[in-house]
C-alpha cells in the first residue's frame, strides 16, 4: 500500500493501523469460534472502519472515557458487538482479558452491546435503525450547548432498509448537523442475500445527496482512503456527512469473503486454524 | 388538561434550562406560547416519531430533560421500540406526553383512540406511567414528573376537562389520591374518568350507596398499599378507565386482587377488546362503552344486585 503522504500519514502509521485490524480480526475469530456466535462476516467488513475511527479520528481518551467533550461513537450495527469490544480493548479502554466475557454467564458482554458494558460503549444497540436518530440527538445537543464533540454513527447497509434512518437523515439536514457523521459499512450482503436483491439501495449516494448530506465514497479496507476521508470531515459546512465505505463481507479470510453463509457461520476446527493463519 | 400541562412545563422551563420540548408536529394552537417563550428549549421534529424518540434519547444522553409530545397513539405506538430500547433500556430521563387519552378523540376514529397505551407502557422496565384525574392533578403530576429521574409516560386528555379537585392536591408518584371516603363500594379511577366517577358516585348516593373514590393517577408503580387498605374496608371494588379492558388499570389492579385475595367483588369497567366501529362525540361513545355517568352507576347496581341474588 502506498503511504498517504498528502495528509501526513507515514507508511509506518498505515502499517500500524493494519496491524490493529489484524489483531482485532483475530480476536473476533476466536470469540466467534469459542461461543459459536454469528455475524463474523459483518464484523470483518467493519473492522478497518472501526480501526480508522478509533485510532486516527475520534477525540477520545481511554483514561477518561466519559469526558464531556469526547467524540461519541454510536455503534448502530450492534450485531457486530464482538468487533466493537475487540476494538475498544485494542484501543485500551479495557484489558483484552475482558473479551472472555463475551456471551459468558453473568457477564456484561452480550451479543449486542449495552451502554456502559465496557468503557466507551456509548449506547445500547442491537435493533437496526436506532443509531442515527440517537446520534442526531447528541449532535443537536452539542450544537445547542456550544460543544465541539462530533457524533459518529456506524451503520450497516441492510440497516438502511429501516425508515427511521431516513427520518433521521431528513432531521439532520434540516438542522444543519455538520457535527454528525454516518459511516456505512456497505458490504452489499444482508440477512437473506445481496442488498440489491433484498431491497435495492442504489443509487445509494444519490439518495443521501438528495437528503442534503455531504457524501463521500471510499474503499473501506484501504487505510489511506479511510484516514483521508475522515480527516476531511465535515464534507460540507452546515451539512451532515456520510462516508459510504465499500467493503467486503468476511474481509481478511479468503473463504469467508463475499459469502452470505458467513453472516451466520462460526469457524470451527480446520476453518478456525486456516482463518487464524490467514490473519497472522 | 393540556393547558395545565403546558403551564407546568413553562414554569419548569424557566427554572430548569435542561427541559426541552419535542413535538411530532402536533400541538397547533397550544404549543406556540411555549415556542415563543423558550425558542432554545423547543423543537418540532416533524411527523417522524421514531426519530423523535431517538433524538430525545440523544438529548438525554447529553444531559437534557426531553419531553416528547404527540397524540397518545403516535407518541407510544409508532415509536414503541425506540421507547423500549433507546429510552427504557438505557434508563434515560425522557418524558413521553400523550394527549388525547383513550376515547378523547372519539369522533376522529379508531386510529386516534389510545386504547392500548397504558398496557404497553406499563410493561416496559424502568417506565413510570401517570394518568392524572383532572387539570389540577395534571399540574401536580407534571412537576413531579420533571423532578423524577427516569422514563415517564404522562397520559392526558385534551378537551377542556373540568377540575374535580378544588385545590392542587398533594401529589406523589405512586400514591393514589383518596378523593372521598365511603363504605359500600369503591371506585378506583384513572385519568380523566375521574369526572364521571365522581358524578356516578353522586347518583349512587341518592340510592343510599356510599362510595369511596380513589384517583389512581399512577398506574405504575401501582399504590398497592392504598388498594389493599380499600379491599379490607369496602365489599365492592370497581376500576374505571378509558382504556382497553386488557392491560390497563383494571388489569394492574386485578393482579393485586388475585395475588392478595379479596373477599369482596371486583369488577373492571372499561371499553371491551374491540376497535370502535362507529364514530361520534365523546358522550355518545362513552355511553356506548359503558363509561357514561349513568352507565357506570348502572354497572354498580347490576353487580350489587347479582351478588345479592347468589
Amino acid at each position: 500500500m502506498k503511504p498517504c503522504a498528502h495528509n501526513g500519514h507515514s507508511e509506518a502509521e498505515i502499517q500500524a493501523l493494519q496491524g490493529h485490524s489484524k489483531a482485532i480480526r483475530r480476536e473476533i475469530t476466536v470469540m466467534a469460534s469459542r461461543v459459536k456466535s454469528a455475524h463474523i462476516g459483518g464484523n470483518f467488513s467493519v473492522t478497518d472502519l472501526l480501526v480508522g475511527l478509533y485510532f486516527s479520528f475520534l477525540k477520545i481518551d481511554p483514561k477518561n472515557p466519559t469526558s464531556v467533550d469526547r467524540d461519541r461513537l454510536i455503534f448502530s450495527k450492534g450485531h457486530c458487538a464482538a468487533g466493537l469490544y475487540a476494538t475498544l480493548a485494542e484501543r485500551g479502554f479495557a484489558p483484552k482479558a475482558v473479551l472472555a466475557d463475551y456471551f459468558a454467564d453473568g457477564k456484561l458482554l452480550t451479543g449486542h452491546p449495552t451502554k456502559g458494558c465496557l468503557p466507551g460503549v456509548e449506547t445500547s444497540t442491537g435493533s437496526l435503525g436506532h443509531g442515527l436518530p440517537v446520534g442526531a440527538g447528541l449532535a443537536y445537543a452539542a450544537k445547542k450547548d456550544g460543544r465541539t464533540y462530533r457524533s459518529v454513527v456506524v451503520m450497516s447497509d441492510g440497516e438502511c432498509d429501516e425508515g427511521s434512518v431516513w427520518e433521521a437523515a431528513l432531521f439532520a439536514h434540516h438542522n444543519k448537523l455538520d457535527n454528525l457523521i454516518a459511516v456505512i459499512d456497505y458490504n452489499k450482503l444482508q440477512g437473506f442475500g445481496r442488498t440489491e436483491e433484498v431491497a435495492s439501495l442504489e443509487p445509494f449516494t444519490d439518495k443521501w445527496r438528495a437528503f442534503g448530506w455531504g457524501v463521500t465514497e471510499i474503499d473501506g479496507h484501504n487505510f489511506c482512503e479511510i484516514v483521508n476521508a475522515l480527516a476531511s470531515l465535515p464534507i460540507a459546512k452546515g451539512k451532515p456527512s456520510v462516508v459510504i465505505a465499500h467493503t467486503v463481507k468476511g474481509k481478511g479470510v479468503s473463504f469467508m469473503e463475499n459469502t452470505l453463509d458467513w453472516h451466520y457461520k462460526f469457524p470451527q476446527g480446520e476453518e478456525l486454524t486456516k482463518a487464524l493463519q490467514e490473519l497472522a | 388538561m393540556r393547558t395545565a400541562f403546558i403551564q407546568a412545563l413553562s414554569d419548569a422551563a424557566v427554572k430548569d434550562k435542561r427541559i426541552f420540548l419535542l413535538t411530532g408536529d402536533l400541538g397547533y394552537g397550544v404549543l406556540e406560547p411555549f415556542q415563543k417563550s423558550f425558542p432554545d428549549q423547543y423543537l418540532n421534529c416533524g411527523v417522524a416519531e421514531q426519530n423523535m424518540v431517538g433524538i430525545a434519547a440523544g438529548l438525554a444522553l447529553a444531559g437534557k430533560i426531553p419531553i416528547v409530545y404527540s397524540i397518545a397513539t403516535f407518541a407510544t405506538m409508532r415509536c414503541y421500540e425506540q421507547i423500549r430500547n433507546d429510552v427504557c433500556y438505557q434508563n434515560l430521563n425522557v418524558k413521553i406526553v400523550g394527549v388525547g387519552a383513550g376515547l378523547t378523540y372519539s369522533q376522529y376514529g379508531a386510529t386516534h383512540n389510545a386504547m392500548e397505551d397504558i398496557s404497553i407502557m406499563r410493561s416496559l422496565p424502568n417506565m413510570t406511567v401517570i394518568a392524572p384525574g383532572d387539570p389540577k392533578e395534571v399540574q401536580a403530576a407534571s412537576y413531579a414528573m420533571f423532578k423524577h429521574h427516569g422514563p415517564c409516560y404522562l397520559r392526558i386528555a385534551a378537551r377542556g376537562e373540568p377540575s374535580i379537585h378544588t385545590n392542587i392536591p398533594k401529589f406523589e408518584i405512586g400514591k393514589g389520591i383518596l378523593v372521598q371516603d365511603g363504605k359500600d363500594i369503591a371506585f378506583i379511577s384513572t385519568g380523566h374518568m375521574l369526572e364521571n366517577v365522581v358524578k356516578a358516585a353522586a347518583l349512587l348516593k341518592e340510592k343510599g350507596i356510599s362510595t369511596r373514590i380513589i384517583s389512581m393517577h399512577t398506574i405504575k408503580p401501582l399504590d398497592r398499599k392504598l388498594l389493599q387498605e380499600t379491599m379490607q374496608r369496602v365489599p365492592y371494588l370497581f376500576t374505571v378507565e378509558d382504556h382497553s379492558i386488557i392491560g390497563g388499570l383494571g388489569s394492574a389492579v386485578a393482579e393485586v386482587v388475585a395475588e392478595t385475595g379479596y373477599a369482596g367483588v371486583f369488577k373492571r369497567i372499561a371499553p371491551q377488546d374491540a376497535f370502535q366501529k362507529v364514530g361520534g362525540w365523546l358522550p355518545y361513545i362513552r355511553n356506548a362503552n359503558g363509561l357514561s355517568v349513568e352507565a357506570i352507576a348502572d354497572t354498580v347496581q347490576l353487580v350489587r344486585n347479582a351478588k345479592k341474588h347468589t
